[in-house]
């Protein structure tokens, strides 16, 4: 017996919102918002790869352990990431990452 | 049932356990690629912080219609796929094969985009680390802009590459009638490998060609 899965209509309409959040990012893009251009971005293309994740890679229709998998990862990506960035901004700008020749 | 014993490992007690195994491994393998492009975006994160003002500057350069473009036809292909695997769920194996055609083909299409573009920033003289001798934007910050907008998306092409060839492979074996309702892993692992790639590029998207 195969398994119950997703249908044709939640891709159409995963796709639709994938769309959508891209023409949002676009237009964001051009709007003034000041300091918060990067994280309004930076939001936007995470829940596109939530989308992503959960209906195009089947995670929603998957056992638990499967999230566990992911949320781990996901969390180790936040750390190495924020991290890094962290450290470098809270440093003077004479020890910035250097740039050679 | 005879297909479902033909896959069926020894070691598993039976197919759903065997898929669930697959499954769980394919997330895995998943989350070490998205470590080791979460690297990168470290590095990204870092030099935009030390050079903001450079940082703006060069991704204003970048061809913002070629790099939305490729976003949509990332985005459709994904669909393609999706309904690549649907096909299979649905016992429906010539339009899988039709679905991953199509996938491949926006794929070899993302490709072409890509080497347009780049031909386009040679010709300016924008090339990776000490080649850098783009005229307009001669700051520090700017050739390291470039040289990891050509190290993520290169890394990235070459992703989609391995996967159009990995589709290739799957529309062979689809086209053979090697995938059946209750038995099509191999269709349903690459469909994941392709939707990661897929996500990669929203986020190399917005940061190389957005925000300037």
């Amino acid at each position: 017996m195969s398994e119950p899965h997703l249908s044709a209509r939640t891709y159409l309409f995963t796709w639709i919102a994938l769309v959508v959040l891209s023409a949002l990012t676009l237009l964001l893009s051009v709007a003034p918002l000041g300091p918060f251009h990067v994280p309004v971005a930076l939001l936007i293309a995470g829940t596109k790869g939530v989308l992503i994740v959960l209906f195009f890679m089947h995670l929603v229709e998957q056992r638990s352990v499967n999230r566990v998998a992911v949320i781990f990862w996901l969390l180790l990506l936040l750390i190495l990431i924020s991290l890094t960035a962290a450290d470098v901004a809270t440093r003077s700008l004479d020890l910035r990452p250097p740039v050679s020749g | 049932m005879a297909d479902a014993t033909l896959h069926l490992r020894d070691h598993y007690e039976d197919l759903a356990k065997q898929t669930h195994a697959a499954r769980l491994g394919m997330w895995v393998f998943i989350g070490s690629e998205a470590l080791l492009f979460a690297a990168l975006f470290a590095l990204y994160a870092a030099y935009r912080i030390a050079y903001p003002a450079s940082f703006r500057a060069a991704a204003a350069h970048t061809n913002l219609f070629l790099g939305t473009a490729m976003t949509f036809v990332l985005i459709t292909s994904s669909l393609l796929m999706a309904n690549a695997v649907l096909s299979a769920r649905l016992a429906r194996p010539g339009r899988s094969v039709g679905f991953l055609a199509g996938t491949a083909g926006l794929g070899i299409i993302f490709l072409g985009l890509k080497a347009v573009e780049y031909t386009e920033h040679f010709r300016d003289g924008i090339f990776p680390g000490a080649f850098y001798a783009f005229a307009r934007l001669p700051a520090p910050g700017a050739r390291v802009f470039f040289t990891l907008y050509y190290f993520m998306t290169g890394l990235h092409a070459l992703h989609v590459a391995g996967g159009v060839v990995l589709l290739a492979w799957l529309a062979r074996r689809a086209h053979r009638g090697g995938f059946t309702p209750e038995y099509h892993t191999p269709l349903e692992l690459g469909g994941m490998y392709w939707h990661f790639v897929d996500v990669v590029w929203i986020f190399l998207w917005p940061l190389f060609y957005l925000l300037r």
